[in-house]
């Protein structure tokens, strides 16, 4: 049967169906697999053995693979999903599972492993650090390949019993959607052996035959036991393929462990794996066509690297092998796959037929960069020049190194009877949902084949979705992005200034813009650059207003079925009528279970879309006023001008390698650059009513709500009708409430929590939304002004308050996080409270991509370059990185004392001063930054050794904050195990734990903070065990400090909270509840359900302060009052318990009953807490 | 002397005039199977509410597109469920079930505040096997373009639409406040009504004093309540010929008899069972049956009606001249 479906899916399918038991944990861009087994498995759909595998998420990928090794050890088939560092963290099971020779499949969506940077995108370092585990691997190139693949995986590994990786190239092949035949459980189960099934069982470990496995060996026998397993690696490559015949006999798809494609003769040959063959292969066609003596060689079959058959595919004429790598190993002679080939051709090339072929080395595509035709002819152009270079790259400008070939990007352009088309859209238009739909219904309902492949932006709130469709009478094999599309369509009209979207359009190409102008109007509206685009390119431009359709059909935003209308009407790929039809019952198929209420309205907008749209005539030249906007603000520092800058504008491929940093370190403070003015409301305040509590300000996401208490007299310069008030009681000072228009999302969330009202009308707030186009230009003046009002000094202010806290600068500011997000109130919080003293170790996750992916930074620093230092490691060791950074400043602050004391005749009084500070509060820090200002003065005087060693570190002897940030996926799950050692290690450092309760930036999987009832993926049945009481298991220690806290419940609570652990010189523990897109809730009222959540027990806010256990002290401290409200009250509130609710309301009612349950319990204990003495002899006192 | 208190309500037999009225406790089949056993003759089930319906589809759509589609990370945040319970399924299911299991008739209800989607939801409750549809229409008028005939008139419209396309009894539950009851329900008994219920009590939202906002409110009704609906019962009884039930103070069997001798072919009632529980029916039925024994009735027929406005001894009671005596009690004579 025909499916159009992504590689994900298509290798779940398999994998699911022969597989007993899956073990499974969130990483991008696996995640879909494990998503849809657990899916499926909920639901009750069984294997090919007539069972429902047992689904299980661990918590790391270690454990995944331990999981899995355990599974297969008890005899069943079992299975994971994976990739980058989840395989890296599976390689010690890898290598026992292989060393035991135990048959088992790990599909892996190739990704690249984080070096200078993390990166989610496609390349081979992963697998590839996995070659010397004695695993097989098989390689897919494409969605069909991948499906195939897995199942001659699952099949060859039964037979071999060396266990298989099975891997495709993550995003590439992962997410294209693509047009395949797909396989049947019974096809699948026929490719089972029977036999081997048996036996795989039968070597299972069962008290009833009794084996002893796992030994430890000495070195009389390691080795010749590691070499008895010699003879089933020999045999592995002849059963693959003899798993391929079988299976070309079944499907009639044969593959073989090399392929070959191209003129038999070739002279020059490419040899690679994996999806960018398909871009091979295309090149080659066309040369080949041109006469051109070029072939490909595809590896399926990477390990065991059978020599002889890789000989025997490789034609004896060819002269020059180019080997295409898609990985990096620095330091290596060649990158993997090269080496493989030189030492294949030197050992068994065929004297007979002369020398063996020239090899040349090159590195393509890391990190999903961009694999073209183009790239293919141009590296096999170079190949044959007198002296290539061995080991280039090509895909890049490499003018440091001179590693790059050179290509000719509009060389070997696509096929005419291609229809390619690109759609530039909104995440929350729907766009991509529409384009899949259209992708599915031409690849499923016509003889055509379809292609899709998406591209996101690295920002979550205001996403650019851009779809790379295909339609072809032919399979689609291009593996890259269109770059001659015949049909662009700009969702959105706002894009035209600030992208470009014309680009990508090919001569006489169609343009459609859903536009707020009619078709007479538009032209005079669009920028100027856009106007000379479509006249040099001829384009056929039409237009339609899809918002005003949308909402008539009560739709607002979603534009996406109009939009797809239009797209049928202008391309004809299919007849109209039928169009129409197969997008009803498309909509039908997609929204029915949903409802028939939006598939009605979706219907509506179809029939009505064809009606409003319009050809609009071009006039002969451009004469817009109107200019493209520049990417960052014209006073951006230099590396923003020239590098951030052409990333935001989409033009990151062009930097060449010199452009960018060699280790991976990037300044601060950029996201102020970056203007994406994505908000249509924005806050305005109305300082008449305002009565300064600083909430906006404190729960503002985005930083863009700002403070200033300043001298009244600044107000001379103001622009007119400056908004402040003058302070009662000290009215020779203003304050002013100020929104950065250009940098709020519009999350509503500070008029939600402003608690003062007009008395005259309910509705107006001291802060109201209002339209940004007609604030706009008033409000950025304002800004400017306000921006030039000098900063609060910190000494002289309450920080411990909202409204003192909110006066202090925040150094987080305008993060790309969802609008209304609930993890970065707390961040800016830290920032504003500790930001210049704090380094940072974030733990992979929303917070480490809002905080770190590039282009822009959200952390910032003050006017003196203060702020936060911010470092991301890995998903998995970030407490115990932040310990390192805690252990080498405290070697740094030992040293720079050590030092100071041994110049303390130079040094004097000073010296003492310095060492004897108390360093308790802003005061006592301004004192001793002053006092190592005058240190530093001192010691350029000094002609000493000691001096110039103490300059260097001398700045450390301000105290410093350290800080270790990360969600609850990482401290709950896979961090736990660091996190327990550091909270058990005494030191002083300060955790920050952002709980969502899901994994929430792989798309909100079940964590151990999981709250019981509520659905989330990997627990769609809702999660029927209580949510883990990390702060109480921290609390057992009883030298750490814990806090729980709700910045939407008490704010005043969390300040304090935030005070206590950074000045408790021990470990210290704050659990901040963070709502999250995933709980399914209105955003805007999200800090306000917090108090909900408080006061119906699900988050009782509570402090545990050790520097209290002692005298008869208690230190446990409870800070709501006992619950109010029934949780399932509350919960309703959440889509993630009510959607249970609806879909399985008995289950849900019994989950909802014992997660009361829960919530009784945990009162009654933590009231039990707040009466315990305690009493600790290792306490931290040192204050 | 053996009591007959059977009725005919919408031309369905009743072995008694007591209807539990749309409410919670109409809502599951265990609770319905309780109502019937104390002695419920018929039940209304809770009503879906169109825009309700409407409202719950699009929350769903929009909580599992909400941000998805966005990222290259998660192209959603929720795993896709078996199904939604969205639309009119469940409660379907618990009408069929209710026909199924219960020897009564089961009516079924729909709100709603415009034309649309009335038929659709209407055809699948008649499909499902209800015995009548009792309709509760709410509209609340906000323009001041809009006249009360233009409200009648979509009333009447409605029901005229609805009885073409079903066969079953149509039932309309309407509030007090229209300028001319009368004259609306003789409209409704030309468009074809079977019947009308008084009143639909047309619960008012509250404001929260701290929040600054409405919120809904419940209050169960009280006996005084059902003044209102004796009046009007009293005075339709003799112009219209179709079934009336009394609705919205039913707590005492007092109160039945009271609603039967204006001409009400049935009651219902809701608050006294949800403040008392279902074994209020069998209070209600014997007090009846005893009021009825006391004075010497044998069967509903007799009772029905017989204080109607023409057939009461004071019809001035019912009208004006009740403001006028509740004055003049109150006014010390000069």
């Amino acid at each position: 049967m025909a499916m159009t479906i992504d590689g994900n899916e298509a290798v779940a399918r398999v994998a699911y169906a022969a597989s007993e038991v899956i073990a499974i944990y969130p990483i991008t861009p696996a995640s879909p697999m494990g998503e849809l087994a657990d899916i499926w498995a909920a639901s009750g759909r069984t294997n090919v053995f007539g069972t429902v595998p047992e689904v299980v998420e661990m918590q790391s990928e270690g454990g995944a693979a331990g999981a899995l090794h355990g599974a297969l050890q008890g005899g069943s088939l079992a299975t994971t999903f994976t990739a980058s560092q989840g395989l890296l963290l599976m390689l010690p099971n890898m290598f026992k599972i292989a060393g035991e020779l135990t048959a088992g499949v790990i599909h892996v969506a190739a990704r690249s492993v984080a070096t200078h940077a993390l990166s989610i995108f496609g390349d081979h370092s992963d697998v590839m650090a996995a070659r010397s585990t004695g695993f097989a691997m098989l390689s897919s190139a494409s969605v069909q390949e991948a499906q195939d693949m897995a199942l001659i995986s699952h099949a060859a590994t039964l037979v071999s019993r060396v266990p298989f990786l099975h891997f495709m190239d993550g995003f590439r092949t992962s997410h294209e959607i693509n047009k395949i035949q797909t396989l049947e459980d019974a096809s699948i189960h026929a490719m089972l052996d029977r036999q081997a099934i048996d036996g795989h069982r039968r070597r299972s470990l069962d008290p009833d035959r009794p084996v002893l496995r796992g030994t430890a060996q000495n070195p009389d026998v390691f080795f010749q036991a590691r070499e008895a397993a010699n003879p089933f690696y020999e045999k592995t490559a002849d059963i693959v393929q003899s798993q391929m015949e079988r299976f070309a006999q079944a499907t009639g798809r044969q593959y073989r462990v090399f392929d070959y494609f191209g003129s038999p003769t070739a002279e020059r040959v490419i040899v690679m794996m994996g999806s960018g063959c398909g871009a091979a292969k295309e090149a080659v066609q066309q040369m080949v066509d041109r006469g051109e003596q070029v072939g490909l060689l595809q590896v399926r079959l990477y390990r065991p690297f059978d020599i002889a058959r890789f000989i025997e595919i490789m034609p004896a004429t060819a002269q020059t092998v180019v080997v295409l790598d898609r990985t990096k190993e620095p330091g290596a002679i060649g990158e993997p796959l090269y080496l493989d080939v030189v030492a294949a051709l030197a050992e068994q090339w065929p004297r007979s037929v002369g020398q063996p072929p020239r090899v040349v080395g090159g590195r393509y595509g890391l990190s999903s960069k961009e694999f073209t035709p183009a790239m293919v002819q141009a590296v096999l152009q170079h190949s044959v020049e007198s002296t290539p270079k061995r080991h280039f790259t090509i895909g890049i400008r490499d003018d440091v190194t001179l590693t790059s070939i050179p290509w000719d990007p509009d060389s070997l352009p696509e096929p005419a009877d291609v229809t390619r088309a690109v759609f530039y859209g909104l995440g929350s238009d729907g766009t991509v949902g529409a384009n899949k739909n259209t992708v599915k219904i031409i690849g499923e309902e016509t003889d055509f084949h379809a292609q899709g492949y998406f591209v996101y932006d690295s920002q979550k709130a205001g996403a650019v979705t851009i779809s790379h469709l295909r339609f072809s009478p032919r399979p689609i094999e291009s593996t890259y992005l269109i770059r001659q599309a015949n049909f662009v369509a700009c969702h959105q009209f706002d894009f035209l200034q600030r992208m470009d979207i014309v680009e990508s359009a090919a001569k006489q190409a169609t343009l459609l813009i859903n536009s707020p102008f009619t078709h007479d109007q538009v032209w005079g509206h669009l920028p100027f650059e856009v106007q000379q685009q479509i006249i040099d390119k001829q384009l056929r431009v039409f237009v339609i207003d899809a918002n005003r359709l949308a909402r008539q059909a009560g739709l607002a935003g979603r534009i996406n079925t109009i939009m797809q209308t239009c797209f049928f009407a202008l391309t004809n790929v299919l007849p109209r009528d039928q169009a129409i039809a197969k997008i009803k019952s498309a909509i039908e198929k997609t929204y029915a279970k949903r409802g028939t209420s939006i598939v009605d309205k979706n219907f509506a907008a179809v029939d009505d879309a064809l009606a409003d749209l319009h050809e609009v005539v071009i006039p002969a030249q451009a004469t817009s006023r109107v200019h493209k906007s520049p990417a960052v603000s014209a006073d951006a520092p230099d590396f923003v001008q020239r590098v951030t800058s052409r990333i935001i504008a989409g033009q990151g491929d062009l930097l060449p390698v010199s452009a960018l940093p060699v280790d991976g370190t990037y300044p601060t403070g950029t996201s102020r650059y970056e203007k994406r003015n994505i908000a249509e409301l924005i806050p305005i305040w109305d300082q008449e009513i305002c009565i300064e509590c600083g909430l906006c300000a404190l729960v503002c996401p985005h930083a863009a709500i700002r403070t200033k208490r300043y001298d009244a007299q600044l107000l001379n310069d103001s622009p007119a009708g400056f908004p402040h008030r003058l302070i009662r009681g000290a009215e020779d000072e203003a304050l002013s409430i100020q929104v950065a228009p250009q940098d709020c999302t519009g999350c509503g969330v500070c008029v939600d929590v402003c608690p003062a009202r007009s008395k005259e009308i309910a509705k107006h707030k001291a802060i109201d939304m209002l339209p940004k186009s007609v604030h706009i230009a008033q409000e950025i003046e304002r800004f400017e002004f306000f921006q030039q009002l000098p900063e609060s000094d910190r000494t002289t202010l309450k920080t411990d308050t909202v409204k003192g806290s909110q006066l202090l600068l925040p150094l987080f500011e305008y993060s790309g996080a969802c609008a209304g997000c609930g993890e970065t109130p707390y961040l800016k919080l830290l920032s504003q409270l500790f930001g210049d003293r704090a380094i940072i170790a974030n733990a992979t996750g929303c917070s480490s991509i809002f905080g770190g992916n590039l282009p822009t930074t959200p952390w910032s620093r003050n006017a003196d370059q203060r702020g936060p230092a911010w470092s991301n490691s890995l998903f998995e060791d970030n407490a115990e990185f932040g310990l390192g950074l805690q252990l080498a400043l405290e070697s740094k602050v030992a040293h720079a004392r050590q030092l100071l004391e041994s110049l303390h005749e130079q040094v004097g009084a000073l010296a003492t001063e310095i060492l004897a500070a108390e360093q308790r509060n802003e005061q006592d820090y301004a004192s001793q930054r002053s006092r190592v200002a005058n240190l530093l003065n001192r010691l350029c005087s000094l002609d000493h050794p000691a001096a110039r060693e103490l300059e260097e570190l001398a700045t450390c002897l301000v105290r410093r904050s350290q800080w270790i940030v990360g969600g609850d996926g990482w401290a709950y799950d896979i961090g736990f195990g660091g996190l327990d050692h550091v909270l058990a290690s005494g030191r002083n450092v300060n955790i920050l734990v952002l709980d969502t309760g899901v994994y929430s930036n792989t798309g909100g999987q079940a964590s151990k903070a999981t709250p019981r009832g509520a659905s989330a993926k990997f627990a769609a049945n809702g999660r029927a065990v209580h949510r883990k009481d990390l702060g109480m298991m921290a609390a057992g220690y009883g030298s750490v400090y814990v806090a729980q806290v709700a910045i939407g419940a008490n704010p005043a609570q969390c300040i304090r909270a935030f005070h206590e652990a950074e000045s408790y010189r021990g470990p210290s523990l704050i659990l901040a509840y963070s709502h999250c897109i995933a709980h399914g809730i209105d955003m805007t009222t999200a800090m306000s359900h917090q108090k909900d959540l408080v006061k119906c027990g699900f988050w009782p806010l509570y402090r545990y302060d050790p520097r209290l256990a002692h005298d008869g002290g208690h230190p446990f401290h409870l800070d709501c009052h006992k619950p109010s409200l029934k949780f399932k009250a509350v919960a309703m509130q959440e889509a993630r318990f009510a959607m249970l609710m609806r879909s399985n309301p008995e289950h849900a009612a019994h989950l909802m009953d014992l997660a009361q349950k829960d919530i009784d319990d945990a009162w009654h204990y933590y009231e039990q807490m707040s009466g315990v003495e305690r009493e600790f002899s290792d306490l931290i006192l040192n204050e | 002397m053996m009591i007959d208190l059977s009725t005919s309500y919408l031309g369905l037999q009743l072995e008694s005039p007591l209807i539990a009225s749309a409410c919670p406790l109409t809502g599951s089949i265990e609770s319905l199977r309780a109502l019937r056993q104390a002695g419920a003759a018929a039940a209304v089930l809770p009503s879906i509410f169109k825009e309700q319906v409407e409202h719950d589809e699009m929350e769903i759509v929009r909580m599992l597109d909400f941000w998805a589609l966005s990222s290259p990370e998660s192209a959603d945040y929720f795993p896709e469920l078996n199904s939604y319970n969205t639309g009119p399924a469940g409660y379907l299911d618990l009408l069929a079930d209710a026909k199924r299991h219960l020897d009564m008739p089961i009516i079924a209800s729909l709100n709603g505040d415009s034309l649309a989607g009335w038929i659709r939801y209407a055809g699948l409750i008649e499909q499902a096997g209800a015995d009548a549809l009792e309709l509760n229409i709410y509209q609340i008028a906000t323009d001041p373009g809009m006249s009360g005939a233009s409200i009648d008139d979509t009333y009447v419209q409605l029901v005229q639409v609805l009885k073409r396309e079903l066969r079953i009894p149509i039932a309309v539950k309407i509030g007090p406040f229209f300028s001319s009851l009368p004259h609306l329900a003789d409209a409704m008994v030309r468009a074809g009504a079977d019947g009308l219920v008084l009143f639909n009590r047309y619960l008012a939202p509250d404001i929260d004093l701290e929040d600054m906002r409405f919120i809904p409110a419940l209050e169960l009704s009280t006996p005084d309540e059902l003044r209102l609906a004796l009046r009007w019962i009293a005075i339709l009884r003799d112009n219209v010929q179709i079934s009336l039930a009394a609705t919205g103070g039913i707590h005492s069997a007092h109160d039945v008899v009271k609603s039967l001798l204006v001409g009400a072919n049935a009651v219902a009632c809701a608050s006294a069972l949800l403040s008392r529980g279902a074994g209020v029916l069998t209070e209600l039925r014997d007090g009846l049956e005893s009021w009825m024994r006391e004075h010497d009735y044998a069967n509903l027929e007799q009772l029905r009606g017989s204080m109607s406005m023409k057939k009461c001894p004071n019809p001035e009671g019912l009208i004006r001249a009740n403001y006028m005596k509740a004055l003049t009690s109150y006014t010390p004579s000069v």
